[in-house]
């Protein structure tokens, strides 16, 4: 994935570098809604207010934002371990089917103090299991996790829909749904929880598991960052051969790091099952695991830059779903179009674009030469 | 009577699922061999599935704007080239990920297609169906004709030959040829030493004179020409118009069957036509009941979907021989003629 870009300064590289990708990528998407028809700087105007104008559209960009701190994350841990988790989209998927199942088994009997935790722990044991195999397959067979969990996304989709169609779904309802969980299976909202705290918030889709969003981020560093688990995790990305002469199992770490990756998509599945719908469905994770994959390339792998590139998404998805009402002819796809140049100039063309800057300082640096050469012959 | 009726039901079926795997595997095969192309010179293409959605569409505008069969596939020929020259800018002169591009390239399609048709032709994402002049020739329908005249075997060929293997249109044809084509240029030329060279030991490749770069650009470009005549395929042969996300991971399957092919564009068209098969089976039973021996219900449809990519999977564990890629396969090449 980014690779140590080339010989620019840090700070050029850590800051400057992703600002010009997104741009690169705002430029492309401008014009593209151009050709479409519309008024570029129109639509982002509409766009940022439709995301932060409003408290219900802040409730629903942190919704969304939710969903991608934990795909994003997701995507980051396997980087560091030198891996590429494309299947958050199958992972979050199998998440959510293990929220359903736990659910509609138990969420009559338990109380709810009790059945959420089961739900957390469900998401994460769902997506950790839909990792793991990947990775453990790439440990020990040596079978690429790229195209492994490529193969599981279309798996899981499959039998999410086998489930959802022959087994699971609620008689006489015609579309594939389980019947509702009871209420000690739904995560409460965060008008629900604020209200109890005295803060009048609208009704959104936000729930507790932005909470947990929180929470994961500073665990995802520290356990990056301050752990041996998470010392031995990076060695492994980023010298294999070196870390097991220092005594570290590169496969052990290999399966660890797609587990705790799938975890974290898995719980996509808790926040969209458990937190909205309650309900099981269908296309619950809508693309979400591979959003992950430009939300961590754009806040580059870094906890809190990932924070950031899932505000953006957040809100891009709530601005693009609120353009589609006010704007006549707008299609969402407009922001998949956005998010597909940022993994593009981010990701892909990021040695390109930072060839590109390099020249261009380059050029600055010799006018500003020039520019001070002759007085300095004249001195 | 009742007995050839019988046995005209049996080849009636069997006429259609053949018929129908060749037309499902047709897309496959082309992309497998616009894989095996690139990831044989050391360039792993993720990005079909996008290149394959982009050329669809491409080709369905442009047939419903021109009217034009030979401009639609001109203009998709033009786009799978493009978007392949700049992977290669992306990733063989700059070195960036393959993985990463062929992600890039193919999220951008799913939107940029849709956004461009509502824009272009206010449909909700589709292309009004093309004109019949566009739309593909059936090839060798006068022969099935002929054959189905002949006594007594008559309705028997008809069905077995003329309508499983006969009366496909161009597309069909040229990609059963092809594969045989890929292969020579491949495995019996000069070039396709060199190109293999590029995807095993690029170093070698450099060390002889001979630009590491060059070779990953041409094999990404005969690349971009296979996925267009994928796409192609899609909107003039299989579909009356383009739809939005219409590929629905053919790409990725596509990939898969390459993986499957070892590689290897001979491999790889079997595992098409199973792929192939598996697809027109599945479309088949929808709906279906098992039989009350195996305990009646509906036919797991979804299970015989998925069996692709489950077989694929446990032939990459190495239970099922073994696929080893190129070895430099998705490793990108510096120095020698590149900088």
């Amino acid at each position: 994935m980014s690779s140590p870009t080339s010989d620019l300064p840090r700070w050029v590289d850590v800051v400057v570098l992703p600002l010009c990708s997104l741009l690169l990528a705002l430029l492309v998407a401008g014009l593209v809604a151009r050709v479409a028809g519309f008024d570029p700087v129109q639509v982002l105007g509409l766009l940022v207010k439709g995301a932060f104008g409003s408290r219900v559209g802040i409730g629903y960009t942190l919704y969304y934002a939710t969903t991608f701190v934990f795909t994003g994350l997701a995507v980051a841990v396997a980087f560091h371990c030198g891996l590429f988790n494309i299947g958050g989209e199958g992972q979050a998927m199998v998440g959510g089917l293990a929220v359903g199942l736990a659910a509609l088994a138990w969420s009559a009997q338990l109380p709810a103090w009790l059945m959420l935790p089961v739900l957390v722990a469900a998401a994460m044991v769902g997506g950790m299991l839909w990792a793991a195999v990947p990775g453990a397959l790439q440990a020990w067979r040596g079978s690429h996790v790229v195209i492994t969990t490529i193969m599981f996304n279309f798996i899981a989709s499959a039998l999410l829909s086998y489930l959802l169609v022959n087994v699971l779904k609620e008689p006489g309802n015609m579309s594939p749904e389980t019947r509702a969980f009871a209420d000690s299976a739904r995560l409460p909202g965060m008008h629900e929880l604020l209200g109890a705290l005295g803060i009048d918030w609208p009704r959104t889709p936000l729930n507790a598991s932005v909470l947990l969003a929180a929470l994961a981020v500073p665990a995802v560093h520290l356990l990056l960052r301050a752990t041996r688990a998470g010392y031995a995790l990076r060695a492994v990305g980023h010298a294999s051969e070196a870390a097991r002469y220092a005594g570290i199992a590169p496969a052990r770490m290999v399966v660890a790091a797609m587990a705790v990756s799938g975890a974290l998509a898995g719980m996509v599945g808790l926040n969209e099952i458990a937190g909205v719908h309650g309900r099981l469905l269908l296309d619950f994770v809508a693309g979400a695991g591979f959003a992950g994959i430009a939300v961590s390339l754009i806040g580059r792998n870094h906890p809190v830059g990932i924070v950031l590139a899932a505000l953006l998404f957040g809100a891009l998805y709530q601005g693009g779903a609120e353009l589609a009402f006010e704007l006549q002819g707008f299609s969402r796809d407009m922001v998949f179009v956005l998010q597909g140049l940022i993994v593009l100039f981010a990701g892909a063309m990021s040695p390109a674009v930072a060839s590109w800057l390099a020249r261009g300082l380059r050029l600055a640096r010799r006018r500003q030469g020039a520019a001070a050469s002759p007085e300095a012959a004249r001195g | 009577m009742g007995e050839t009726l019988v046995l005209a039901d049996w080849a009636v079926q069997a006429g259609t699922l053949v018929a129908s795997t060749l037309r499902l595997a047709t897309p496959l095969i082309l992309c497998a061999l616009a894989g095996v192309l690139c990831e044989r010179a050391g360039v792993i293409d993720l990005g079909l599935e996008g290149k394959m959605l982009m050329t669809a569409f491409t080709a369905a505008s442009v047939g419903v704007l021109t009217g034009s069969a030979a401009l639609a596939l001109l203009a998709a020929l033009a786009v799978g080239v493009a978007l392949s020259m700049l992977h290669g800018y992306a990733c063989v002169t700059h070195a960036g990920d393959q993985v990463v591009m062929g992600m890039a390239l193919t999220m951008t399609a799913a939107g940029l297609t849709v956004v461009l048709a509502i824009a272009a032709f206010s449909l909700g994402g589709q292309t009004p169906p093309l004109p019949e002049a566009v739309r593909a020739d059936r090839w060798f329908l006068g022969l099935a004709g002929a054959l189905e005249e002949v006594p007594v075997l008559g309705p028997m060929l008809g069905v077995l030959i003329g309508q499983a293997l006969l009366g496909h249109t161009g597309f069909v044809y040229l990609t059963l040829l092809l594969v045989p084509g890929v292969a020579w240029l491949l495995f019996r030329t000069r070039f396709g030493l060199r190109l293999r060279a590029a995807g095993e030991n690029p170093a070698m490749v450099a060390a002889a004179g001979v630009s590491v770069a060059r070779l990953r650009y041409q094999a990404l470009a005969l690349n971009g020409v296979l996925a267009a005549l994928a796409g192609a395929f899609l909107v003039l042969a299989q579909n009356p118009a383009f739809m939005p996300h219409m590929t629905a991971g053919r790409g990725y399957m596509a990939l898969a069957a390459l993986i499957f092919g070892k590689w290897r564009p001979g491999a790889a068209l079997a595992a098409c036509l199973m792929f192939g098969f598996l697809d027109a089976l599945a479309i088949r039973l929808q709906g279906a009941h098992l039989p009350q021996a195996l305990g009646g219900g509906e036919v797991p449809v979804q299970a015989i979907q998925a069996l692709p990519y489950v077989l694929t999977v446990v032939l990459l564990a190495g239970f099922i021989g073994r696929a080893v890629a190129p070895r430099a396969l998705g490793v990108p090449f510096r120095g020698g003629h590149d900088r």
